[in-house]
């Protein structure tokens, strides 16, 4: 029958993608400045996982930087490699277009600038949630912004879109860098190696708050999948097909800058992951976002640990910000983009 | 009186509508009853368009009310619209490379519960729409790769994987030679006569709707000027009073009347 048919060239793709995921993690754990085996860093996991708490963690360098650096890190590469793809996917979809994205649309430098305004104010320390919570609201904020700016000549063009999105992308960094000018040293320091995107955070408890926030919002993406199949069409189209447009268009705006947002409170941030994976995914293998969403979020947590990877490694003893990696390649598959949809027009 | 009356599919009542600044319809009344077949027709800007956008809820009323089956469109859930009423829109743009087969499945929205996948009911469907179109024969290719034709005649099978009552069509063949124009006329005339799918069709080609239409609605600036069967509404005086155009109306082969433009 086709339907199985179709259905099992996406667990199969799928499974390939998790296995890739997979084997990148192994590697991130393995290499760094102090390079652990992967037949080591296996049974230091084994341990942790089959004892628990009953045993006594082994104290050795190799299991501290394992647990206490590598683990988490490579937790936040994953959950916020595969937010900012989701976010990605979804604002695509709904605006039909493929280089719409959350840094393009100015979302990312809203949440930035809410966070920066949270540090610099001193409220960090104060509770777990209120990073990733100044984040979605900065994210949010500037959302809607950009889409009332870019709507209010009556009808939403992408160029005017996009234009008002590097806009409030420039107001972002302005408010960020009078931010740093007001800020005192410790907090400076603070600022700026978050800003420039990067994936050191030690705070368990942080990540923890985030994976989960970030799990949520991609399982309630994945909800309206169909919804976003249909918003391909066109807003019309879709409302032919018995979708309550506007409603679904709030909803998926609330997810987008909520992915976005609390991704960039954890990571500071990262351009361009969330316009190329999607295209990826939907020129090899499918547009139907059922398939495009989970596989966009597993290629974009593989995407960002490689690319953390070659980020503190390849200048090694230093180490560079994970943003400039993904910066780099994805400014270049911004304009063959551009450049390749003057000819056809197809994603 | 008209109201128990229990072949009404569709009743428009006082309805006026139109965009932000610009009201376009002013007071349409119009009955359609199960299997008719009707042809909206009208110079631009008379509102034809806006009529069929305004029965499918693209477009809320200003005034007045639409009723399917007795019921107030806006009372009617979106998804639950979706099953009884398709269109078919003027021009499709395909922002993407669904493949044919896909793209006709997109029909089955408004029946599938967010979590499934389409069920071999919704694929001997599909496959019912696409052999109606003649599309089946191609059904594993990129919609984007297809002919004007072939374009139009997929969208037409996406229309009728909804399983709708009511199909509208907003010129369907607006951009097609007259071999596909007629393809597509008489594809919709099968399934009208055959399917029983209650047809209203937007056209400018008078002559198409008075072949095909069993009943003309013609608008003049938001109003029905008149409506009737194409004998009754295409003649000359008419066409000189809404289009500002003397045309010779003659007798087509099948009877129909036939309009002749001249210098």
């Amino acid at each position: 029958m086709i339907t199985s048919n179709k259905m099992k060239r996406w667990i199969g793709w799928l499974i390939v993608l998790m296995i890739l995921l997979l084997a990148i993690s192994f590697l991130s754990l393995m290499i760094g400045p102090v390079r652990i085996p992967l037949t080591k860093s296996i049974s230091l996991l084994a341990q942790k996982l089959c004892f628990w708490k009953s045993y006594p963690l082994e104290n050795t360098p190799a299991a501290v930087i394992l647990f206490k650096i590598r683990i988490p890190r490579l937790i936040l590469g994953m959950v916020v490699g595969a937010a900012l793809s989701s976010a990605g996917v979804i604002l695509q979809g709904m605006f039909r277009n493929p280089l719409v994205e959350p840094y393009t649309l100015g979302i990312s430098g809203g949440a930035a600038a809410a966070v920066g305004l949270v540090i610099v104010a001193g409220l960090s320390g104060t509770l777990t949630q209120v990073i990733p919570l100044a984040g979605f609201a900065g994210a949010i904020g500037a959302a809607i912004l950009v889409y009332f700016i870019a709507s209010s000549g009556g009808r939403l063009t992408i160029p005017t879109l996009l234009l008002t999105g590097v806009i409030v992308s420039f107001l972002s960094s302005s408010l960020i860098m009078l931010l740093m000018s007001l800020a005192k040293g410790e907090e400076l320091h603070g600022i700026m190696f978050w800003i420039m995107g990067n994936l050191q955070e030690t705070n368990l408890s942080f990540i923890i708050t985030v994976s989960l926030i970030i799990l949520i919002g991609i399982f309630i993406s994945f909800l309206f999948a169909r919804d976003l199949n249909a918003l391909v069409l066109g807003e019309e189209e879709a409302t032919h097909l018995g979708i309550e447009v506007e409603r679904t268009k709030k909803i998926l705006f609330i997810l987008a800058s909520l992915l976005t947002g609390v991704a960039v409170s954890a990571s500071g941030v990262i351009g361009f992951v969330g316009l190329m994976i999607p295209h990826l995914i939907r020129g090899i293998i499918d547009a139907d976002h059922r398939f495009l969403l989970p596989a966009s979020a597993l290629l974009g947590a593989s995407f960002l640990v490689g690319a953390d990877l070659i980020a503190r490694t390849i200048i090694s003893p230093r180490e560079l910000p994970v943003g400039v990696i993904t910066g780099i390649i994805g400014g270049i598959i911004f304009i063959y983009i551009i450049r390749k949809r003057k000819v056809e027009f197809r994603w | 009186m008209v109201g128990i009356d229990k072949d009404i599919l569709l009743e428009i009542r006082n309805l006026c509508s139109g965009y932000k600044r610009k009201n376009i319809l002013k007071g349409i009344d119009f009955l359609v009853r199960r299997g008719e077949f009707w042809g909206l027709i009208g110079p631009n800007g008379s509102g034809k368009t806006t009529l069929l956008k305004s029965i499918t809820k693209i477009l809320p009323a200003q005034k007045g009310n639409v009723f399917y089956n007795k019921k107030d469109i806006m009372k009617i859930p979106a998804k639950q619209l979706a099953q009884k009423i398709a269109v078919v829109p003027q021009v499709s743009v395909f922002h993407f490379s669904f493949t044919v087969e896909d793209f006709v499945l997109l029909g089955r929205i408004p029946y599938l519960p967010r979590f499934y996948l389409e069920g071999k009911n919704d694929y001997r469907i599909a496959e019912e729409a696409m052999g109606l179109t003649e599309t089946i024969s191609f059904r594993q290719r990129r919609i984007n790769e297809l002919s004007e034709g072939e374009k139009q005649r997929v969208v037409i099978a996406r229309s009728l994987a909804q399983k709708p009552t009511l199909l509208l069509l907003d010129e369907p063949a607006a951009h097609l030679d007259i071999r596909h124009q007629l393809d597509i006329f008489n594809l919709l005339e099968k399934l009208n006569r055959e399917k029983g799918i209650t047809i209203i069709l937007v056209s400018h080609d008078l002559n198409m709707a008075s072949q095909y239409a069993s009943q003309l609605i013609l608008l003049n600036e938001g109003k029905i000027f008149a409506r009737g069967s194409p004998k009754e509404i295409i003649n000359e005086e008419n066409i000189w009073k809404v289009y500002g155009v003397k045309v010779k109306v003659t007798a087509g082969i099948k009877g129909n009347p036939l309009v002749n433009l001249f210098k």
